[in-house]
């Protein structure tokens, strides 16, 4: 996606020629009200217009960022915990075992009761990323805000929904974090198995333990490698945090129907939200390919397994 | 011919030992009962046609890849057993691959100074100058801050070589080290390799380069499906009478 | 709130959930044709040599790919009436608006699809002497198609899940359907768990065919 003025030009000019045009709908113009900063009846504002408009933006702003921190940090590790193929054995202290058995991750040798602690960790692992990619996101939230507070005891219920400063915000922020963490979880899955194997050989040939393997060798190259996708993640996450107006989350969306409610603007409302998150989007590419040009390894152009 | 080479046997347990491995991929077997040894400062060279084992044989060594059958000793160190420390072992063992696999996202010296700081613990500067050490052994100084994608096929894996040198090893396998390369780079990475046979280092060495074999290994292992089929000197292997698939193999590789 | 989960709500709810699970398979069948149609010819245009015509559709698809698809339900679901100028019902203007919306994405996924047919099949659809149009629509058209079929199925699943989101216009379909009745029964927690299991097991469902297809692809 490359972005440029120009396009942000064909954009706007598109939707003034719209603009032209409706003339005939019997619509009546009222783009001044989005210059309203008071309840000044006389100039039309029956409401702090633009004052909405950016506090939408702003929790929408908060939302996204809050969620992709969970995110990011959350799925990276899920990810990883995906590409574990070999056994971590842990030997269980204490017991000793007599007799010799095997069973899945669990078994035995030399009488001590071992278990393959990666098993578990990459079962959870797809286990959450199949748990949250095949539930709606908008299904997600409400069983967050409505059910998970009847679900947990009591106490911990009612703090939730009464104790809690913003509870919709912190709800939202926490779902939209672990939906996208499975997203990302995904990406970084991904990023890592596309590494040849050969890469993680070299590294175990020189006798770097496993967990040096992944932060020396692999986790730097992957990362590189899933810029481009994890800036739509990162994207999807503005645009997923809309969702929260269901839930009373006042986010830039949720204004602009206030405003159309407000004042029957409704054209001029959504043409302000729609320019803000278009906006967003190019800034944030804009950001991202910063980031992309300084990680960008000298000398070559495509990080992909020969 | 290497004169200046000793070769220390340690009462007939070499310093690489293999007993009976056997290794399965699923219901595939793709090591049989391959018992061999190599002792110290010996140059073995593994040969014989595609999907024969021979790279699985030499990935076993050091544990890269697992194996269900037999034993592997390195140094008396037994590689199967899950209480080895396999990183630590692995440190003793330079590994060299066809794809040179250099890491891309680091320089060249840093390539080469990972493994020290972090396996070895060595402090910067030491590491910073046993790597120049070494890159000024294969030629490659000036190249110390260039990436791997930067550098050739043959520059690529004479960084490898130093690479696996860094640790200051017991041994060093490669696996068909000059496979990938364009035919003019193949001599500069056999001449690094050579030169090592010549100071006495332990090697295993999995190639097609019968030229090099011929000119510096101590004894030759074919492998044929699976199994080891010739395991003996150099002069006996091109010299003397082998099976009818050695033969074979030989006759279409010489012909080249 | 009443302790204990009463299922009798979920049994006797069932006919009218659905009927709202109707509703949300048939806006995403004919989100799922329409996107993929209009979604191909943007492809096309966005490939073509008409640069005006890629320039068009690049700006479509870059476009509809910032918005949040709630705000572009909204944006139709006011506009259209406007257009037309007379009243149309929630149920067309969703339509219009996932169609546009799911057309953007699907756009992305043909076109990747197309430039993954081998340069040479369209040289050789060229050489023997097919149109630009035979060329398309009997040699690459298919064949990116096929190449694309795990992607396109997973976009699927994502539309079926992102039609819940016409809740916001009121639009009766699965998940307003069990709101609906949450509401007026106040068993909020039963009606929401059903609704998230029966779309997961749904979505899984069709996911395990999207992987057993993809493993298919990748023995041929």
């Amino acid at each position: 996606m490359k972005w440029g003025y120009l396009r942000i030009g064909m954009i706007l000019s598109v939707l003034l020629l719209l603009t032209g045009c409706a003339g005939d709908f019997r619509y009546n113009w009222q783009w001044e009200i989005l210059a309203c900063t008071s309840e000044d009846i006389e100039a039309g504002c029956i409401g702090p217009y633009l004052i909405w408009i950016l506090e939408g933006l702003g929790w929408t702003i908060a939302v996204a960022s809050a969620a992709w921190v969970i995110a990011f940090s959350l799925g990276s590790v899920i990810g990883i915990l995906r590409t574990l193929t070999e056994p971590i054995l842990w030997v269980v202290p204490g017991i000793k075992s007599p007799i010799y058995f095997r069973f899945g991750p669990i078994g035995t040798t030399k009488g001590q009761i071992l278990i393959d602690l990666g098993w578990f960790l990459h079962g959870f692992a797809n286990l959450y990323v199949t748990i949250f990619r095949n539930v709606p996101l908008l299904v997600q939230l409400f069983l967050w805000y409505f059910v998970f507070p009847e679900i947990i005891s009591d106490e911990a219920g009612m703090w939730l929904k009464r104790g809690m400063p913003l509870p919709e915000f912190w709800t939202a922020v926490v779902c939209m974090g672990l939906y996208t963490a499975s997203r990302v979880a995904e990406q970084v899955r991904a990023g890592i198995d596309s590494i040849s194997k050969g890469q993680s050989y070299a590294a175990m040939a020189v006798g770097l333990t496993p967990v040096q393997v992944y932060r020396y060798v692999l986790l730097p190259v992957a990362f590189r490698i899933i810029i481009p996708p994890l800036t739509s993640d990162f994207l999807g996450v503005f645009k997923n945090s809309s969702l929260a107006l269901t839930i009373g989350v006042l986010e830039l969306t949720a204004m602009t129907r206030q405003i159309e409610e407000y004042s029957y603007a409704g054209f001029e409302a959504f043409t302000a939200a729609t320019v803000l998150y278009i906006l967003v989007t190019a800034i944030v590419m804009w950001g991202m390919g910063i980031v992309e040009r300084r990680a960008r390894i000298p000398g070559m152009i495509s990080l992909e397994a020969k | 011919m290497n004169e200046n080479k000793e070769t220390i046997s340690t009462d007939g347990v070499g310093m690489i030992q293999m007993d009976h491995v056997g290794k399965w991929y699923g219901d595939f077997q793709v090591l049989i009962n391959c018992s061999t040894s190599v002792d110290k400062g010996e140059v073995v060279v593994v040969c014989g046609p595609s999907g024969s084992g021979k790279s699985t044989l030499i990935k076993v060594v050091n544990g890269l890849e697992p194996f269900q059958e037999g034993t592997i000793t390195f140094d008396g160190i037994s590689v199967g057993d899950r209480t080895t420390n396999l990183p630590k072992l692995r440190s003793q063992i330079g590994m060299v691959f066809q794809n040179f696999e250099l890491f891309p996202h680091l320089s060249i010296i840093d390539n080469i100074k990972l493994a020290q700081l972090k396996v070895l613990g060595r402090e910067d500067e030491e590491a910073r100058n046993r790597s120049m050490e070494l890159l000024e052994r294969v030629g490659l100084t000036d190249q110390r801050d260039k990436f791997p994608a930067q550098l050739s096929g043959g520059q690529q894996q004479r960084v490898a070589i130093a690479r696996g040198l860094a640790m200051d090893p017991n041994a060093m396998l490669f696996d068909e080290p000059t496979s990938a390369l364009d035919p003019e780079m193949i001599n500069e990475v056999l001449d690094v390799m050579t030169g090592l046979a010549n100071d006495g280092m332990t090697m295993m060495v999995v190639t097609h380069e019968m030229g090099f074999a011929k000119r510096v290994a101590d004894r030759v292992i074919f492998m044929d499906e699976g199994r080891i089929e010739e395991d003996c000197t150099k002069d006996e292997f091109f010299g003397g009478e082998r099976g009818a698939r050695a033969q074979e193999f030989l006759s279409k590789i010489l012909s080249h | 709130m009443e302790s204990g989960f009463d299922y009798h709500i979920v049994f006797h709810s069932i006919p009218f959930l659905a009927k709202g699970m109707w509703l949300t398979l048939v806006l995403t069948f004919l989100g799922i044709c329409g996107g993929l149609v209009f979604g191909t010819l943007l492809a096309l245009c966005r490939l073509g040599k008409y640069r005006v015509l890629a320039f068009v559709a690049a700006t479509y698809v870059n476009f509809f790919r910032s918005m949040p698809l709630i705000l572009v339900i909204f944006w139709f679901y006011f506009l259209i009436p406007l257009v037309v100028g007379a009243e149309v019902g929630a149920f067309q203007s969703v339509l219009i608006a996932f169609i546009m919306f799911e057309a953007a994405y699907y756009c992305e996924i043909m076109r990747a699809g197309i430039q993954s047919v081998k340069l040479g099949q369209v040289h050789a659809g060229e050489a023997l002497g097919l149109t630009y149009k035979q060329n398309m629509q009997f040699v690459v058209l298919p064949q990116a198609f096929r190449n694309m079929i795990p992607i396109l199925i997973s976009q699927a699943i994502v539309l079926f899940q992102d039609t819940a989101l016409v809740y916001v216009v009121g639009l009766s379909d699965f998940l307003y359907s069990a709101e609906i009745i949450a509401n007026s029964e106040n068993r909020l927690m039963e009606m929401y768990i059903t609704v998230a299991i029966v779309y997961f097991a749904i979505c899984l469902y069709a996911q395990i065919k999207v992987r057993n297809l993809q493993k298919r692809f990748s023995h041929e």
